[in-house]
């Protein structure tokens, strides 16, 4: 019986040693209930008690030899076919893809976001009024009475006597400061109005952002700092800025300011017509006649307003040159600003 | 206004300071600069000539061949085509190697072979007209005259006074006292520390007395504080001497002749707008400023007609008016080669008043752009004396002793305090009294200790404001230190509004869509493109009194339109799978003397990318973002939709949200577009409002849910969320969720029928459920949906 069991051993491993051996029949063959191994087990009650479990013990060390060298070989064949399945679901990795279509947010918004989150960061509360609005906040309150030659330099689009579209978005600052007493600090974006006919760089409404600080000794260097910190938030660490006196009926003093070139850096560029300084802001130091008007005492209270134009940002931080492409819509203009 | 810097030399002498540093101060001071031309730069190697022989050219039968004295040297051989020469004749000659206005270079060349070293020049090849040079001729050489005789071989720049700085600055509505050579010499002393002198302009009489020719009364005083006139007789019309017409055409004003070109040189001068009139037009001796007569006819200098009302001003004889105060002069007294006598009239108008007239009659003119700002009434004596003065210069005629002067409304001037410690602390700046003292003195403030008086011209100064601006724009802006905000600490914040939209605009990109920004005025007509019933409310909009064009002309109720137009613009740029949104603002009159309600639409359109219930998802998004739980209604009866493909957005408490579907073929067909397209619009404001409660923590079920699969075959109207409804309604507690799994519709179900597939969640907090639990559960919606709709679940 020994040597069958070393014949089944042989030939078990032979056969498991061929290539496309079939483990399952195999294991059939050998290991099944009808199988070899134990047919020649079935033939031990003729053995003497003293062979019984020497040969016991070999026909079991014959079944474990002849399982593991199943287990071996199923195994490498289930690697196999994994590495056989891998290298047929290979791809091109450089076959191309388009992305997933995700929307863009409008130039003008993405600015005005922009602006936005630097004022909050510097404490400004952002406002938001009417555009439709009264003659009253848009004018009067700022300083700028009937027949005002200031009211020339804003071609307003009026409604009724008394209502018109604002051309700016200073009459928030006038309903806010109404309102709410000092501390003061918001910034006022939106759309305002003006009766220019649509151009390259002209269009009947735009965007602006206006700023308005009034407390207890509020300085002009106040104002400066603010302009300066926003500036070098918006444009760069390296900006510098300037101002230049100017005149606004709702402020005095007014100034007029530039910041160095985001191109050249203030050498002169085509972007800035060789100027070297880009101008992008209005501001000044609130009038007493407007705070007087909101109950607010000039005695007591001083304050500082800004503003400045949306569009003019957007053009000029994307190089766009045609301002009507902002209200076309085009989607293909819009996509990239991703 | 422009400035020519020879001119401004006559005031304040500040010619050694160069062209660029001139502006930047100026700029850097206030009085800002927008560019600055050098005149004559264009002219180079041009001379005065004599012509000194001429001779055919034999080889043409209208060239001549010129021998020409340029001053230096052998005389210059030129051949010209110009017939209007002469030997002897002092012509402007451009040498060999020359440059003339355009850009054209004079080179020597041969001719019809006969050599030419030169060219002379006719006044348009010099850039001058005939209002410039009223001598010469148009098609011509510029004969110069004898009066160039001693400038042979100069530079015609020189000889003509062409040479020239015009800088053109932007002079703001509170300064018009800088709308003047005086007003910006005395800027240019105070900025560069150089001393102005202003002289006092003097006057030969010639005796008799203006009061044997005029006499002025003034009817409303309100309009018109002074009124200075003097007579002038024995004129003679002629052309002004050179150097006047080249500071004129350095300033942008056409020459015209000796008289109106004073008027116009002193207003240049001094600010002040003059009006000269022939006296021979007056009928009788009275001048008299009153209102017009409403309908009171009146032609203008200019031969345009004017229909007057009773607010406007006007100078009147003792027929008819003479001159529109302020604005303009009238055709019937205009100065004319044959005027003998002339009245010079130097008023002051009111402001307001002028800008009014001049807005309502159309008549925006140098004279009344400068009224309307508010001119300084104690500098019409001074602008009335220069033009005599000028007259007496000219030799343009006698001027008549005596002068009017009718001034009933002389101001006191302004005194303001000179506050330097607040005006430090305002300015953020440390400067001494006395510096700020200096630098008003420098403005030509009256400055006593603390008392400042300041002059008649600078009716803007009013208050400490208006002093540290003085002092700031002088000491330099750009000298103050940047400081930070003290005080009181504030939060930096949007509203809760605001930021729940910053959410939504990410939420829509995160869906593909682009954010499109649209104007808020559209034309009346669309609504008629998006079909709005004639009777709608929705028509009834803001409408702007004074539009650019009927495209613009009234400001939206509706931001379908706007959204529906960029859709059709894309589509009309092939621009395929189009999906686009906006926070519209819409304005809905509230009442005749009221503002608008507006109101944030959210609008939402696509075409290409989906159908009705892709547009339903992105409602469904945008409500899940609010934690709103909607409901949808079917509508058919809005026109600008899809009756069939339409539905209005409710939350479950039945506010109704907005409107989603497809556009109405029709309406789509309004804008060109044959694909179908989607739209939503949803109200922001009550998107806002209905938003859901933060969310709170709920346990994760510990226990497993049992599903149950039901079929039903219903009538095809039956909607899905009618049976839904009616499963929630059940009352079972165990009930956590209602799928819809299949729709089936065929032939086993019968016509008109559909066979709807539901599967339900059934779920216990406590427990896992028993069959016989699920089973009744079952049982309970199976018993409500026979008893409310009649159907019952397929066999």
């Amino acid at each position: 019986m020994k040597e069958m069991l070393e014949k089944i051993k042989a030939e078990a491993a032979a056969k498991l040693s061929e290539a496309n051996a079939d483990l399952e029949a195999l294991r059939v063959q050998y290991l099944g209930k009808k199988g070899e191994l134990t047919s020649v087990l079935r033939g031990m009650g003729q053995l003497s008690a003293e062979e019984r479990p020497k040969i016991g013990q070999m026909a079991n060390e014959v079944r474990a030899y002849i399982e593991q060298l199943i287990e071996e070989k199923s195994a490498a064949n289930r690697a196999a076919a994994l590495e056989k399945q891998l290298a047929a679901e290979t791809v091109d990795v450089t076959l191309p893809t388009e992305p997933a279509t995700v929307g863009s947010r409008h130039p003008l918004s993405l600015v005005q976001t922009e602006l936005e989150d630097i004022f909050i960061g510097l404490g400004f509360e952002i406002v938001e009024g009417p555009e439709v609005e009264y003659d009253y906040y848009n004018f009067q309150a700022l300083n700028i009475p009937e027949n005002h030659p200031a009211r020339d330099t804003q071609d307003t689009f009026y409604i009724t006597d008394n209502i018109l579209l604002r051309s700016q978005t200073s009459p928030v600052q006038v309903r806010t400061m109404e309102k709410k007493k000092p501390p003061i600090r918001i910034i006022s974006p939106g759309r305002v109005y003006r009766s220019d006919a649509v151009d390259a760089t002209h269009s009947p409404l735009f965007h602006q952002l206006e700023g308005l600080v009034v407390d207890k000794g509020i300085t002009m260097g106040d104002l400066k700092g603010t302009l300066e910190l926003f500036a070098k938030k918006m444009f760069g660490e390296d900006t510098r800025i300037r101002f230049r006196p100017h005149h606004f009926p709702f402020t005095e003093p007014s100034a007029e300011v530039d910041v160095s070139c985001f191109v050249c850096g203030g050498k002169g560029c085509s972007l800035c017509k060789g100027e070297g300084w880009i101008e992008i802001l209005g501001a000044g130091m609130v009038h007493p006649n407007v705070l007087r008007g909101c109950g607010i005492d000039p005695d007591v209270y001083s304050g500082f307003a800004f503003g400045l134009g949306i569009e003019r940002i957007v053009m000029r931080k994307y190089n766009i040159d045609d301002m009507r492409l902002l209200y076309e819509n085009d989607v293909r203009f819009l996509k990239q600003f991703d | 206004m422009n400035l020519s810097r020879n001119w401004l030399t006559d005031f304040v002498d500040v010619s050694d300071i160069s062209d660029k540093a001139f502006c930047d101060r100026m700029t850097d001071t206030g009085s800002k600069v927008e560019g600055y031309t050098v005149l004559g730069a264009d002219i180079e190697n041009v001379v005065v000539g004599r012509i000194l022989t001429i001779k055919k050219h034999e080889n043409s039968d209208h060239l001549q061949i010129c021998s020409v004295d340029v001053g230096a040297g052998e005389p210059v051989q030129i051949v010209t085509g110009a017939q209007n020469i002469f030997e002897g004749a002092v012509i402007p000659v451009a040498k060999a190697n020359s440059t003339l206005p355009g850009g054209v270079h004079i080179k020597p060349g041969k001719l019809r072979g006969v050599e030419s070293n030169g060219m002379l020049c006719s006044i348009g090849e010099l850039g001058l007209t005939t209002h410039d040079m009223p001598e010469a001729v148009e098609d011509g050489i510029c004969i110069l005259g004898e009066s160039f005789a001693d400038k042979i071989g100069k530079d015609i720049r020189e000889a003509l006074l062409l040479s020239d700085t015009v800088v053109e600055f932007e002079i703001t509505p509170n300064r018009p006292d800088c709308l003047s050579v005086i007003g910006l010499a005395r800027e240019a002393s105070a900025s560069f520390g150089r001393e102005a002198h202003i002289p006092t302009p003097t006057v030969r009489e010639a005796g008799d007395d203006v009061n044997n020719y005029i006499k002025v009364k003034i009817d409303a005083p309100d309009l018109c504080p002074r009124y200075s006139a003097r007579v002038v007789k024995n004129v003679k019309i002629e052309p002004s001497p050179l150097w006047l017409r080249m500071r004129l055409r350095a300033a942008g004003v056409r020459p015209i002749n000796n008289i109106v070109d004073i008027t116009n040189y002193v207003m240049l001068e001094y600010g002040q707008p003059m009006h000269a009139f022939d006296y021979a037009c007056i009928d009788g001796s009275a001048i008299t400023v009153r209102k017009a007569k409403a309908g009171e006819n009146f032609k203008s200098l200019d031969d345009k007609d004017h229909v007057l009302d009773e607010n406007m001003l006007v100078i009147s004889d003792d027929n008819k008016a003479v001159a529109l105060a302020g604005v303009m002069g009238g055709a019937n007294s205009e100065i004319t080669d044959s005027t003998k006598l002339v009245v010079f009239e130097s008023a002051c108008f009111n402001g307001p008043s002028i800008r009014i007239t001049s807005r309502k009659l159309g008549m925006r003119t140098e004279s009344s752009g400068r009224f309307e700002k508010g001119l300084d009434r104690e500098n019409t004596m001074a602008a009335l004396e220069r033009a005599c003065e000028l007259v007496n210069l000219l030799g343009a005629g006698e001027v008549v002793s005596g002068v009017v002067d009718v001034y009933p409304g002389k101001k006191e001037r302004t005194v303001v305090r000179l506050e330097p410690e607040r005006i430090n602390r305002f300015l953020g700046i440390d400067v001494s009294a006395d510096y700020m003292r200096g630098v008003l003195k420098s403005l030509f403030f009256t400055v006593e200790g603390d008392k400042i008086t300041v002059p008649s011209f600078r009716e803007d100064v009013e208050c400490m404001n208006d002093i540290a601006e003085e002092v700031v724009r002088i000491y330099g802006y750009n000298k103050i230190e940047s400081t930070g905000i003290s005080g009181n600490m504030t939060q930096g914040q949007r509203s809760p509004q605001q930021s729940f939209e910053c959410g939504l605009h990410r939420l829509l990109c995160g869906l593909g869509l682009d954010e499109i920004n649209t104007f808020s005025f559209i034309s009346p007509k669309y609504y008629d493109k998006i079909a709005l019933p004639a009777d709608s409310e929705k028509r009834k909009s803001i409408v702007i009194r004074n539009p650019l064009g009927e495209d613009t002309s009234v400001m939206r109720t509706t931001a379908l339109p706007s959204i529906l137009e960029v859709l059709a613009r894309n589509a009309n740029f092939s621009n395929e799978k189009v999906g686009v949104y906006e926070l519209a603002t819409t304005y809905t009159p509230t009442g005749d003397t009221t503002l608008p309600d507006e109101r944030k639409v959210l609008t939402v359109g696509f075409y290409g990318r989906g159908d009705f219930f892709t547009m339903k998802q992105i409602c469904e998004t945008v409500a899940r973002y609010a934690r709103i739980r909607t409901d949808y209604v079917r509508q058919s009866e809005n026109p600008s939709y899809h009756p069939g493909r339409c539905a209005e957005l409710y939350t479950h408490d039945g506010v109704r949200l907005g409107i989603l579907g497809q556009i109405h073929p029709a309406v789509a067909a309004n804008y060109g577009m044959t694909t179908p397209v989607y739209v939503a619009e949803i109200d922001l404001p009550t998107l806002f409002a209905n938003r859901g409660a933060e969310p709170q923590y709920k346990p994760l079920p510990k226990f497993p849910a049992t599903t149950r699969d039901f079929s039903f075959v219903c009538a095809e109207a039956l909607e899905v969320g009618a049976i839904e409804k009616v499963m929630y309604r059940s009352g079972v507690k165990l009930l956590e969720d209602v799928k819809l799994i299949d729709i089936y519709r065929g032939v086993q179900v019968g016509e008109g029928k559909k066979s709807v597939t539901f599967r339900i969640v059934l779920r216990s907090a406590d427990h896992t459920l028993t069959v016989e639990e699920a089973d009744k559960a079952a049982k309970k919606i199976l018993a409500g949906m026979e008893r409310e709709l009649g159907i019952t679940i397929r066999q």
